[in-house]
């Protein structure tokens, strides 16, 4: 549905966006994870036709950016970081206006904005001027005016800042069951907001693209060992030298707690039974065995730390 | 043609809700209120002197003595009032983000400047029927020849609507209002300047190019009503040059 083929973004002198590719499939949801200024907003902006890419090969929905760019745009419904209100208007005033630019038949309109209102649960202030609405209804009259067309791809920019946690669980709600159907882009630097919502992470730090992938198949491939946690009723005196030579052990730790150990091992090898065992024949008492997964901060920072940074 | 209505009634929405239309007729009014009063004030004393010398009802000539001063006085204001109304056309977009919205609707460059350039004219129209109030309450009580005034008219019809499309360019070129506010009247002080120039070089090659480029020529042409092709083809193709400007510095925007 999206492929986006080598594209750099230069203004001026500086580079925002360096030489980065990724294909979306439809239905699709897709992460874009960095810190500010990463790049994000830049290529969102270039994938919606605002600006155009320095250089490289943007299509949408089998459409050229650069070709044409209203049959692009006529299919994507695009919330940018900053929801594009006109203060003045009533939202219902403002969505028709939209719906109009985006090319929605006339006839069509009404339900289709009742639709979206009823949808970003909009109904209670639909007569109200917008200048006079709360951060957390701009949001949603804009989220209500990227959905206004029923286009098939849509582009969030941040869909969720500045709402209060309730407002941000209908949301991603409201984002999750548009899945499927629509083929979605959002950027975000809540981390576990792209656990919750995407199939695929793509993580872009100073302009490039470091890695792209499921959350779990990104933090299997950066874990360089796996990690266990236990805990125990009662400690050997020399525990973590016993603990080391079980087999496939690599290195053991205390943990926060007395009695609990890190216990870190090759890659590839489930060391559970054999601690287990361990700890059966030596009569400690388990209370507790935790495989130590890596969250996608842990990754998320390990990627875009550049003194390590992974092979793509 | 419908992004343009779309935008369009968008526009003069936005403009009608918002305090900048009421103070800037009201200023434009109040000032073309003022001078023509004080040129009628004028035409009724030289009338009044021409009755006691010469002892008979004068027929003086109220094109002359009021409305051309006033079509004159009328363009002054014109070029002080017209930037405020055409600085937020693209730089209020810019600072509101809205133009996000604009440039990713499936809509063409040159239809978002045809609406907004059509918005201003819409407004400065209502604002020009307006003034046809002063005429028309002075032929209650005298008779004077009325072509003229169309020609006076079409001449600030032109010569607003030149301005408007030179405030719609400066407003797109920055995000802050009054900048594009003082941009506009700098280039528009420029242009009229040209005139004077052009009667300083007098009667050289330069002389004539400037004083062609320069509205003063053509509007007072149009003012004592002469009505020619020249003139009238002069503010269109002005209009067209600073719609194709306005055009390609949104384009060169999205670049940067």
């Amino acid at each position: 549905m999206i492929e986006v083929q080598h594209v750099t973004k230069r203004y001026g002198p500086i580079t925002a966006v360096q030489d980065i590719s990724f294909t979306v499939a439809e239905g699709e949801i897709v992460a874009f994870l960095g810190p500010n200024g990463a790049g994000k907003t830049t290529t969102m902006r270039i994938l919606t036709g605002y600006m155009p890419a320095t250089d490289g090969i943007v299509q949408v929905a089998g459409f050229d950016c650069h070709e044409s760019p209203l049959e692009v745009k006529r299919r994507i419904g695009y919330l940018p970081e900053h929801p594009p209100l006109y203060l003045e208007l009533t939202v219902q005033e403002y969505l028709i206006f939209v719906g109009r630019m985006k090319g929605v038949e006339t006839s069509q309109l009404p339900r289709q904005m009742e639709h979206v209102i009823e949808k970003t649960g909009l109904g209670n202030v639909r007569g109200r001027v917008i200048g006079n609405l709360s951060r957390g209804y701009r949001q949603r009259v804009g989220l209500a005016q990227a959905l206004i067309h029923d286009p098939p791809v849509l582009i969030l920019d941040e869909p969720t800042v500045g709402l209060d946690p309730n407002q941000i669980l209908e949301i991603r709600a409201l984002i999750k069951g548009l899945a499927g159907s629509h083929t979605i882009i959002l950027s975000t630097h809540i981390l576990p907001e792209a656990t919750a919502l995407c199939d695929r992470v793509i993580i872009i730090h100073q302009g490039h693209i470091v890695a792209i992938d499921t959350h779990e198949q990104l933090a299997a491939r950066l874990r360089r060992s796996e990690q266990l946690r236990i805990t125990v009723k009662t400690s050997l005196p020399d525990m973590e030298q016993q603990l080391r030579t079980v087999d496939g052990v690599v290195s053991v730790s205390t943990g926060e707690s007395a009695n609990s150990y890190l216990i870190e091992a090759e890659l590839g090898h489930d060391i559970r039974e054999a601690v287990t065992q361990f700890v059966m024949t030596h009569q400690l008492g388990l209370l507790e065995l935790s495989v130590i997964s890596m969250s996608l901060e842990d990754v998320f920072i390990r990627l875009t730390n550049e003194d390590e940074q992974p092979n793509r | 043609m419908r992004p343009v209505t779309t935008i369009l009634a968008k526009e003069l929405r936005c403009y009608f809700v918002s305090p900048i239309v009421y103070v800037i007729a009201a200023v434009f009014l109040g000032l073309v209120g003022l001078l023509s009063y004080f040129a009628i004030v004028n035409a009724s004393g030289q009338a009044l002197r021409m009755m006691q010398v010469s002892n008979t009802y004068a027929q003086i000539n109220l094109n002359e003595l009021v409305f051309r001063p006033m079509f004159f006085s009328m363009n002054l204001v014109l070029m002080f009032v017209l930037p405020l109304l055409t600085m937020r056309t693209f730089a209020e977009e810019r600072k509101l983000r809205t133009f996000e919205l604009l440039l990713t609707s499936p809509v063409g460059i040159n239809e978002i400047v045809s609406a907004k350039f059509l918005s201003v004219v819409v407004i400065y129209v209502i604002l020009l029927l307006l003034t046809g109030l002063i005429p028309l309450a002075l032929s209650a009580y005298v008779s004077f020849n009325w072509d003229p005034i169309w020609t006076g008219f079409l001449a600030l019809l032109l010569q607003g609507a030149f301005m408007l499309a030179i405030g719609v360019v400066a407003s797109a070129m920055t995000e802050n209002q009054i900048i594009a506010a003082f941009l506009s009247f700098g280039i528009i002080l420029l242009i009229w300047l040209l005139g004077l120039f052009a009667t300083v070089l007098g009667d050289s090659t330069l002389g004539h190019i400037l004083s062609y480029i320069s509205f003063t020529e053509h509007y007072e042409r149009l003012v004592r009503g002469l009505v020619s092709i020249k003139d009238i083809v002069y503010y269109l193709s002005g209009m067209a040059f600073m719609w194709f400007a306005a055009h390609q510095v949104i384009d060169a925007h999205r670049w940067k």
